[in-house]
């Protein structure tokens, strides 16, 4: 198990769930390296100014971590964490490799930007 | 002055010196807030496994930083992370740091402790082609090289210890370092060319990078005679050293060739009440040790500087 503050997901039904049963998801999937870690740390660092997301991560070596390593999207990844956005279920954007706040809170704010609601 | 947004001191930096700032400075009833512009614990949490800090056998970067976090914490330090300098202010006796998003900060002392970050090439096709065939790390992402020809560019240590450790993974390294000789330990040259996988291309650099969606190839400069060639490629692994991240000090306190930051020895930099310490200052030795010790005379020095500082404007005649 990663040792991050992020929801982990354990199970390829785990992460079914929660990209089922959420509009807006984030999750890393990686090791406790330096190219992850930081990317972790965004995301603890960001979930407050983004409530409308959830954010977990995914151990890359669990063998249950095959639904992202062998995603169509990710079949060009050269480089973790692999990092994957899904809105209403469907995956809208990944990323290889570390990544910086501003690449990826440019991502949630063009993916998963809050519509207008009426009040 | 707004009273909730002033400080006694900000440190910028929360790596092992930032971080020992803000627990010496708490502690001693001053103030404290730490902002950074990355993740808690600098490049200390990258560091897998630390088995030379004194009092703890074995415990990996990000553990010890997540301890030193909640030991400031813990004295009453408030620590921002991941967050963007906009602007800072050093020349008057109110310091002041205002962020990206319009917060403003004001403090009576700063201490300085942005650390450092690898270094890139920076050039073409390098950002695009990230986790695409390019990489920093061999430990992350040498298993997605199997049996695939690889470039190590660089001439340290960490070069040649990471081409040996991946040639477990590719089935050739070229070693691409723009000098003739190398600046690696004696041991650390000799195991590299001892490796059957591997060979050298000296007195080169990359200059360009190519791929559609993934790395196919690169472009090599003959730092010789400046002749380009290009070479098709699966991967390229960059290790050459660190750079001080303190762009957004140039021209605010005094920098050296290499851009760290020159301190006298209670951390003092040439501007009153500016404090430096960790990675980014200039020094020989780059230690966890030595960041926290760093850290502990910047804050000790700084509570003194800001005890002077309240003493002069209370002796001020009205």
């Amino acid at each position: 198990m990663l040792y991050t503050n992020l929801k982990h997901l354990m199970t390829a039904a785990d992460h079914k769930k929660l990209i089922s049963e959420n509009e807006n998801v984030m999750v890393c999937c990686g090791r406790m390296g330096p190219m992850c870690i930081p990317v972790y740390g965004i995301m603890e660092d960001i979930q407050d100014e983004y409530p409308h997301v959830v954010f977990a991560d995914m151990e890359f070596d669990n063998p249950e971590a095959h639904v992202i390593r062998n995603a169509p999207e990710t079949k060009i990844f050269m480089g973790i964490p692999f990092t994957m956005y899904y809105k209403n279920g469907k995956l809208v954007k990944a990323t290889s490799s570390i990544q910086s706040k501003g690449q990826v809170t440019s991502i949630l704010d063009r993916e998963f930007e809050i519509s207008d609601v009426l009040v | 002055m707004n009273t909730n947004n002033h400080y006694g001191a900000i440190v910028i930096g929360a790596g092992p010196a930032g971080l020992s700032a803000g627990i010496y400075l708490s502690r001693a009833r001053v103030r404290t807030l730490i902002l950074s512009e990355s993740t808690v614990g600098g490049q200390m949490i990258l560091t897998h496994e630390i088995a030379n800090y004194p009092g703890v056998e074995n415990i990996s970067g990000y553990q010890l930083s997540g301890i030193m976090k909640n030991q400031a914490k813990k004295f009453g330090c408030e620590i921002k992370a991941n967050i963007s300098i906009e602007a800072l202010n050093l020349n008057n006796d109110l310091k002041e740091v205002i962020l990206s998003n319009g917060n403003r900060f004001t403090a009576d002392a700063i201490i300085l402790s942005p650390g450092g970050r690898s270094r890139t090439l920076g050039v073409p096709g390098e950002d695009i082609l990230k986790g695409k065939g390019i990489s920093y790390c061999a430990t992350c992402d040498g298993d997605f090289f199997t049996n695939k020809e690889i470039m190590v560019v660089g001439g340290g240590n960490s070069a040649l210890e990471e081409a040996v450790s991946l040639t477990r993974y590719a089935s050739k390294a070229t070693i691409v370092h723009q000098f003739d000789h190398f600046q690696a330990f004696e041991y650390a040259v000799e195991e590299a060319e001892q490796n059957p996988k591997i060979s050298f291309m000296m007195e080169s650099t990359i200059s360009g990078f190519f791929g559609d969606e993934k790395l196919e190839g690169v472009e090599i400069t003959d730092l010789k005679d400046g002749s380009k060639q290009n070479h098709a490629i699966d991967g390229v692994f960059i290790f050459i050293g660190y750079v001080p991240n303190t762009e957004f000090l140039q021209g605010k306190v005094e920098l050296n060739k290499w851009k760290e930051i020159i301190v006298d020895p209670n951390m003092q930099t040439n501007v009153k009440g500016v404090f430096a310490a960790g990675d980014s200052i200039v020094k020989k030795y780059r230690q966890v040790t030595t960041a926290v010790a760093d850290g502990t005379i910047a804050a000790l020095a700084a509570s003194r500087y800001i005890h002077e500082l309240h003493k002069a404007k209370t002796l001020l005649p009205v």
